[in-house]
Parts: structure tokens; C-alpha cells; sequence
């Protein structure tokens, strides 16, 4: 459903994202993890059509996106979450949810029974009426989630929905995750938190210094040296390998 | 407590419809002739026009300094139509409207397209009211500094009105349509989407709005209104120059009025239009007691200032905000 060929998106002299290619097959979790500063959220940012990429091709449900405008994208159903989160402070909750929810309906009435469905799905239900700018952190980050989900994605490019967050506030999210795609959604999904992507992921992209260096199952990524070294740094793999830590 | 505020506009309507009866008919012989009246009449045109701006700048955010250069448009659009080329001006105000709307329009288009927000944006409307008062002073066709007088010919079919009290109808029923237009945005989508913008266009963007077409809606709406509001005050002084048609204080009253009684607020321009008037009034009256003060023109200026401090540092949503807790009327189904 996607398909990610040969991005690159340079800011000056510094290149984010190297040539990174991925695919997302219509129906599954994907991980995208990577040590900080590796491009993550670039790669995001281009796919979504929030950067222009220097080279490279994207293609969502069979149609060259490339360069296209966010929202464009977002209308053909891909939808991507800040990392920092981007609540409109302002604003009520219901309010926030309704903004997305206002891309696929005209009638205020419909709008708003949308927003209450989303809001009801992530845990939001019982702080309608608060100003987004007073939400937690673990708040804002379902409120990331929620608008997203408003505007009645086919894909979800979520950005690290997880940071954060306490690990039973996690386990709440990945569960809301999880019946997110059994409604249907693809999602793709920056993680630093592991065990998450472990749990939920089918597949894993490992990006490092803006280049794709592993990709595959969370348990052959976990014991992929490559992996193990970029998050590690130099000889860990075979250090660890050497000598396991649990020995 | 909705019900309660719905009452509330509506004696606030009727006591607006009856007010000129009361201060405007035979008690005006006996008083100050049509000074309540003429009064009521600034308060609410000021309120329309400041509400023009408070679409743009309140709503979605995109704050102008130049606002007048609608207001000025739409004045000398119909005072054209109608000196020069005998149009008569009910039918020339359509057109300074669409006027107001093509400038709203170009200046949207070529601001964004650049990129320019916030300070930026704001600092370009002003330069653009300024080049349109440096043309209004030089070109032909509006008569230069010399301004453009309109014949005086009182029959309404002619918008002139031999009685103050016609104009404050027609100011009163602008002044309620732009209410309902204010409130319309804080119900509809289009509304929904500029306070989406005004919030975070980021955000905005990634929630597939197209940030830079509502923006350009927004102002061509606003500048509509505000040329709208032009032509009435071309018509009700039947005179108008380049520093009353684009002068930078009637973009500062339209702003002032909206920061005051609440910027983004659908009763803000009116709140802080009457509140300036009285203010306004008052100094001036108070300005003449004081010995040695010849002109109290400036002292209105620097309390008009002092107010506009103490609401920003003190109230930054405005006047209105001290009657809705939160900011924000409670929402039912
Ligand atoms: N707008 C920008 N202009 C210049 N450099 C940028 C910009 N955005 C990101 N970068 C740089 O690009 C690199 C990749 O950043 P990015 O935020 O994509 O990493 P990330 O993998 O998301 O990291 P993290 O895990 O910390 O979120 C970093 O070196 C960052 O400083
Ligand atoms: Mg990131």
C-alpha cells in the first residue's frame, strides 16, 4: 500500500535520509526504529509531504505521491502524528478531534458524533471539553492519535505515540493500536519503546544515519549484529555475542 | 445558561431597535439634536468593521495592520461608480464589495504564496494601505488630495437619508449580520478550519486543510465586509480623501476595537467598540475641563494606549472574557 524507493531528503550539507526504501503491505503493523537522529521522523515528514525529497519515489495505494502536499495526501488517506506534539492549544478537545473529523463530512452534527466515536476509542472520552493546551503529556499524545484517526485514514504514520508515557499508560495504548488495525488501518510506526514494537509490529525498518541497515521480523531484527552495533555503538555486537550479558 | 445568553442578545437587539426611538425622535429636540443617535451609529459601524478585521485576525489568526485598504476600496470603488460615472450607489455597492474581495484576494495570494505569517503579514497589509493611499493621492481618476465629494441629494433610493436614524438601522443590521457571520464560524467547517490555522498550521496541513486557500477565503471575505463599510461612510459624510479612505487609524480602531472586547470572539468588536466610544468620549470631555489643554485629541490617544496595555497584559482574550469562564460558551448536542 506503500512504497518507499531510494528517499533522500538533504538540509544542506547534513543528509537526514539516504536513499531509504520501505513498503508497507495494506493490513499490517510496521516498525520503523533507529537510534536518535538516525531520520526517522524526516523520512515521515517526506513521505507525508511535509519535506520535499532531493531523489526518490513515493507511492501510497498505487499512485506516485511524490512532492505532493500534506494535505492532498492526507485526503487520499494517509495521515502522519508530530512527535512534538501539535495539539491547536486553543481549543477544546472534542474541537481538536472535530478538525479532523471535518475533512470527510460538511454537517456539524456528523462531525462531532465522528469525533465522540474517535475520542471514545482512544480514551479521551471524559475530557471533551478541557483546552487541548491542558492535556498530560500521555493526553496529548492520544489527542495525536485521535485527530489522526478523525480524518478516517487508510494508513496511520504514528511517530513515537509512546514516548513518555508510563508503562501502564503503554500497554492501554498498544492495545488501542492494535484494534485500530483490526478497524482496518494500516499502521506505521516509529518506536523507541522495544518491547511495544515487538509486541506489535509484523515487520521492522532499521534506519541509522538516514540509511535503511536491517529489515525483517522484530525477533530477526533483535538478533541482527548490524542492529545491535548501530544502537550500541562500535564492537557491541561482538562483544555481546562474546560474552552474553545474562551469562 | 445557553438559553439565558440567547435572551440576553435578543433584549440587547431590542433595546438597539428601540434606542433611536427613545434618544432620536422628539426627545432629540429638546437634547443635543442627533448626537445619541449619530453616537449609537459610530458604535455599531465601528463594531462592523471591526469585526472584518476580528474574521481575519480573530478567527483565523491572520492579524492585518492595513485593514483600511479595504476600507478604502470599497469607498472609492463606489464613489467612482457613482460620481464619475452616475451609478447610483446602492447598485455601486455591490461593487465596491467584490472590490474589497479581489484586494482581500490579491494581497492573500501574493503574501502566502511568499510565505509571509504572523508580524510579517501583518507588516505587508500596512504597506499595501499605504501604497494605496500614495496612489489614491496621485492618480486622475480619484481627484488626488483634493478627495471626492459626493452631491448632497437626500432620498434613500439615492442612499442618503435626510434623518440620522436610517443610517443607524442600516449601521445596526451590518453590524448583526457580521455577528452572524462571526457566529456562523464558530459553528461551520470553514470556521473550524481557520481556528485550526490560527492554532498551528502544521497541524493544520497534516489534517489535510489546505491551509493557504482558506486563508485566501478568509480574506476576501473580510475585505468584502470591511470595503462594504466603506461605501456606507462614503454615503452617510458624502466626502472621502485618501487620509479618511486609507488612513493607518482606522486600521488601528478596527484592530483596537477587536483586541479589546476579545480578538476571535463573536461579540468582541462591539464590546470594545462601544467601550472606546464612552472611553473616547469621555476624555475628550474631560481633556476640555483641564486648563491649558487646547486640543484633547492626543490625551484620547494616550488613554486608548494605557487601555490597550492593561487588556493585553491583564485580559489578552479581550473584555468578553470576563463574563464566559473558560472562554467558551457550554456546548449542548
Ligand atoms: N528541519 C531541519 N533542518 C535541518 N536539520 C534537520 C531538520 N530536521 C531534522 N534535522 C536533522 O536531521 C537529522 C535527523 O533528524 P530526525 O528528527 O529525522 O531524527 P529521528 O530519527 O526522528 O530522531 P529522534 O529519535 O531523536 O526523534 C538530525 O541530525 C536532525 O538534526
Ligand atoms: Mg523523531
Amino acid at each position: 500500500m506503500l512504497e518507499v524507493r531510494g528517499l533522500t531528503k538533504r538540509f544542506g550539507g547534513l543528509t537526514a535520509v539516504d536513499r531509504a526504501s520501505l513498503d508497507v503491505a495494506e493490513g499490517s503493523i510496521v516498525g520503523l526504529i533507529g537510534p536518535n537522529g538516525a531520520g526517522k521522523t524526516t523520512l515521515f515528514a517526506t513521505i507525508a509531504g511535509f519535506h520535499r525529497p532531493d531523489e526518490g519515489k513515493v507511492a501510497f495505494m498505487g499512485r506516485d505521491i511524490t512532492g505532493a502536499r500534506p494535505d492532498r495526501i492526507c485526503e487520499r488517506g494517509m495521515v502522519r502524528t508530530f512527535q512534538i506534539t501539535q495539539p491547536f492549544a486553543k481549543l477544546s478537545v472534542l474541537e481538536n478531534i472535530m478538525v479532523g473529523a471535518w475533512l470527510r463530512t460538511a454537517d456539524r452534527g456528523e462531525a462531532m458524533t465522528r469525533a465522540t466515536d474517535v475520542a471514545r476509542r482512544v480514551g479521551l472520552v471524559d475530557r471533551l471539553d478541557m483546552p487541548a493546551g491542558d492535556l498530560t503529556v500521555a493526553g496529548r499524545k492520544r489527542l495525536e492519535l485521535a485527530r489522526a484517526l478523525a480524518t478516517a485514514p487508510k494508513l496511520l504514520l504514528l511517530d513515537e505515540v509512546m514516548a513518555g508515557l508510563n508503562p501502564t499508560e503503554i500497554s492501554e495504548i498498544v492495545d488501542i493500536i492494535r484494534a485500530i488495525r483490526a478497524d482496518g488501518v494500516t499502521i506505521l510506526l516509529i518506536e523507541h519503546v522495544m518491547q511495544a514494537v515487538m509486541r506489535l509490529a509484523e515487520q521492522v525498518f532499521v534506519l541509522n544515519d538516514g540509511r535503511m541497515i536491517a529489515e525483517g521480523t522484530p525477533a530477526a531484527i533483535a538478533a541482527d549484529p548490524k542492529v545491535v552495533e548501530a544502537y550500541l555503538g562500535h564492537g557491541a555486537a561482538g562483544r555481546m555475542l562474546k560474552d552474553p550479558p545474562h551469562a | 445558561m445557553r438559553s439565558r445568553f440567547g435572551l440576553l442578545c435578543a433584549a440587547g437587539l431590542v433595546a438597539a431597535l428601540v434606542y433611536p426611538l427613545l434618544f432620536g425622535g422628539p426627545v432629540a429636540l429638546l437634547w443635543r439634536s442627533n448626537y445619541a443617535v449619530n453616537t449609537g451609529f459610530l458604535i455599531l459601524f465601528v463594531a462592523f468593521i471591526g469585526q472584518s478585521w476580528n474574521i481575519a485576525g480573530g478567527f483565523a489568526g491572520q492579524t492585518s495592520f492595513g485593514h483600511v485598504v479595504f476600507f478604502g476600496t470599497g469607498a472609492y470603488v463606489s464613489t467612482i461608480l457613482h460620481v464619475t460615472y452616475g451609478w447610483n450607489p446602492w447598485l455601486a455597492w455591490p461593487l465596491a464589495a467584490a472590490a474589497g474581495a479581489l484586494v482581500g484576494w490579491m494581497i492573500a495570494v501574493l503574501s502566502f504564496r511568499a510565505g509571509l505569517k504572523g508580524s510579517y503579514f501583518a507588516l505587508i497589509t500596512l504597506a499595501f494601505a499605504e501604497v494605496f493611499r500614495i496612489l489614491a493621492n496621485s492618480v486622475p481618476i480619484t481627484r488626488g488630495g483634493l478627495g471626492m465629494l459626493i452631491k448632497a441629494d437626500p432620498r434613500p433610493e439615492n442612499f442618503q437619508f435626510r434623518d440620522a436614524i436610517s443610517f443607524y438601522y442600516l449601521a445596526l443590521a451590518l453590524c448583526v449580520l457580521s455577528i452572524g457571520i462571526a457566529w456562523w464560524l464558530t459553528r461551520s467547517r470553514f470556521g473550524a478550519r481557520l481556528a485550526a490555522i490560527r492554532e498551528n498550521e502544521d497541524a493544520a496541513m497534516a489534517l489535510g486543510i489546505d491551509v493557504f486557500r482558506e486563508k485566501v477565503r478568509v480574506l476576501a471575505l473580510s475585505g468584502a465586509m470591511c470595503a462594504a463599510g466603506g461605501t456606507v461612510y462614503a454615503q452617510k459624510y458624502l466626502y472621502i480623501d485618501p487620509v479618511i479612505a486609507f488612513g493607518v487609524d482606522k486600521s488601528v480602531e478596527m484592530l483596537l476595537v477587536s483586541m479589546v472586547g476579545g480578538a476571535g470572539t463573536i461579540f468582541g468588536p462591539l464590546v470594545g467598540a462601544g467601550v472606546l466610544h464612552i472611553v473616547g468620549e469621555v476624555t475628550r470631555d474631560l481633556g476640555n475641563l483641564v486648563p491649558g489643554v487646547k486640543n484633547a485629541q492626543p490625551l484620547a490617544l494616550i488613554v486608548y494606549g494605557a487601555i490597550l496595555i492593561l487588556i493585553v497584559r491583564y485580559l489578552p482574550d479581550g473584555l468578553t472574557s470576563m463574563f464566559v469562564r473558560r472562554g467558551r460558551a457550554p456546548r449542548n448536542g
